[in-house]
């Protein structure tokens, strides 16, 4: 139980100090924001003007501008340490490794929630999708979706970061990996702008619901292997 | 000498199942030759997912065991896997196009994960060649191929579901060729491909582990400035010198 609360308290404390650092840093989150809602601009620019179009295809844009923000996200959340050399300090404290990986992957889930709850009203204004009645599914479909991009990101983050070409590695590794998930929040995204006719959100909820935990407990298991070496 | 037999039986059923696949078993009476491609097409799927399958059990051995024999046969696991994989697609759609009138055909669950499959592990193998320890290296790829062989079972079910909670079933789905009313011969002569592919697929995932533990001895004597380039060194020389670990 005194274990449970220490591991507790240190996935806390790197919470909360990679939210601060990310979220007070110059370069880091408005950037990332800024990219996410440049993609979703660009979007409009590829499918053309036609304003019914862009609104069917707005669930998997939104979802494809946060998997691109979420990637810059898991790669900086450690890249900051390494380029101090804090990463092996982190990697030496006596600690339990699954708590190092709970606080690091609850930090990206974070930032990808905000990063995800601020996209959603650029997506309503720009390809004109009434988001207001159904904005309860939407921010929960955004937190799944941030929870397991973050538990798969984190493990892949800490795999690549110390690693030659890591830029291209990290989206290489986790784009094929995050499919299901992308795929099931477009689902869940959509069902919720829809306002659900046939019933399906649950069943995409509970899909994003298991892979977030299959994703956690596998990351928070294997964390530890990268750690190490 | 053993592997090479092995080789040899290996070479000789495929003949002998392709031989049976073309010209003993009748043609479809729907699909025409076109069929046929599904003795080799399943059989490569199958020996395929057996593939990742070894990748990610060598993978998790090592992480307990860590012992780098392990982690070679991890790699060959992947590598023959992702040879199979892409041959698996290649006849999947060479029977595709004139089956379904498509060479990709997005409705179909197998298709879409096998894909997957084939991104996920060209990824290990590129993770691979950019880690130069080999403990690292070993680790890390233990850890993707670990992630990887969860993920799997995720999307196929996700891809299941996408379709089926939108469209109908697939006409011309490729499991209908397995159902009962197929004729027996069919079943008969996809089962002798598998097993033709299955004795392949033995000798490749040997004859790479071989290569694998050949190189990594190379790396490790190259290490140690014991070699300025590389050597031969005869397929059963390697195993007999293995450094403890």
């Amino acid at each position: 139980m005194n274990g449970l609360r220490q591991g507790l308290a240190v996935a806390m404390a790197i919470a909360r100090k990679d939210a601060i650092s990310e979220l007070r840093g110059r370069q880091a989150a408005g950037s990332t924001l800024f990219f996410a809602a440049l993609v979703l601009l660009l979007f409009g620019f590829a499918l053309g003007p036609d304003s019914r179009r862009l609104a069917e295809a707005a669930p998997g844009l939104l979802w494809l501008a946060i998997v691109f923000g979420g990637l810059l996200t898991m790669a900086r959340l450690h890249q900051l340490e390494a380029d101090d050399g804090a990463f092996e300090q982190l990697a030496l404290y006596p600690v339990d490794r699954r708590a190092i990986y709970a606080g690091k992957a609850l930090a990206g889930a974070a930032v990808m929630l905000v990063l995800g709850g601020l996209l959603l009203p650029i997506v309503a204004i720009l390809y004109a999708i009434p988001i207001g009645t159904a904005w309860l599914p939407l921010l929960i479909a955004v937190a799944l979706g941030a929870i397991g991009f973050a538990a798969i990101g984190t493990a892949y983050a800490g795999l690549t970061v110390r690693m030659r070409a890591r830029e291209v590695m990290l989206p290489l590794l986790m784009l094929p990996v995050v499919a299901p998930l992308l795929l099931a929040a477009v689902k869940a995204t959509a069902a919720s702008l829809s306002g659900d006719p046939l019933g399906e959100l649950g069943s995409w909820l509970q899909l994003l619901v298991a892979f977030d935990v299959i994703m956690l407990v596998v990351g928070a298991g294997t964390y530890g292997f990268l750690l190490e070496d | 000498m053993k592997t090479r037999i092995l080789g040899f039986v290996a070479l000789a059923a495929v003949i002998g199942a392709a031989v049976n696949g073309l010209f003993v078993v009748p043609a479809d009476l729907n699909q025409g030759d076109a069929q046929r491609i599904m003795y080799v097409h399943v059989a490569s799927a199958w020996i395929a997912y057996a593939s990742f399958g070894v990748t990610a059990l060598a993978g998790l051995g090592y992480l307990i065991r860590r012992d780098l024999r392990l982690d070679a046969l991890a790699l060959a696991g992947a590598e023959v896997g992702v040879m199979f994989t892409a041959f698996a697609i290649w006849g999947g759609m060479m029977w595709g196009r004139p089956v379904w009138g498509v060479y990709w055909q997005w409705e179909d669950p197998r298709l879409t994960t096998t894909a997957l499959l084939l991104a996920l592990y060209i990824g290990y193998l590129l993770l691979r060649r950019l880690t130069d320890d080999p403990a690292r290296r070993a680790a890390r790829a233990a850890v993707v191929g670990l992630i990887a062989a969860v993920d799997i079972p995720i999307v196929h079910f996700s891809v299941l579901w996408w379709r089926g909670l939108h469209q109908g079933p697939t006409i011309g789905d490729p499991s209908k060729i397995l159902n009962p009313s197929a004729p027996l011969q069919f079943v008969l002569a996809l089962l002798a491909m598998l097993a033709a592919f299955t004795l392949v697929w033995a000798y490749l995932l040997i004859r790479r582990y071989q290569l694998a533990r050949l190189e990594w001895q190379l790396e490790e004597d190259a290490r140690r400035g014991l070699v300025q380039t590389a050597r031969l060194a005869l397929p059963g020389a390697a195993a007999a010198e293995e450094p403890a670990r």
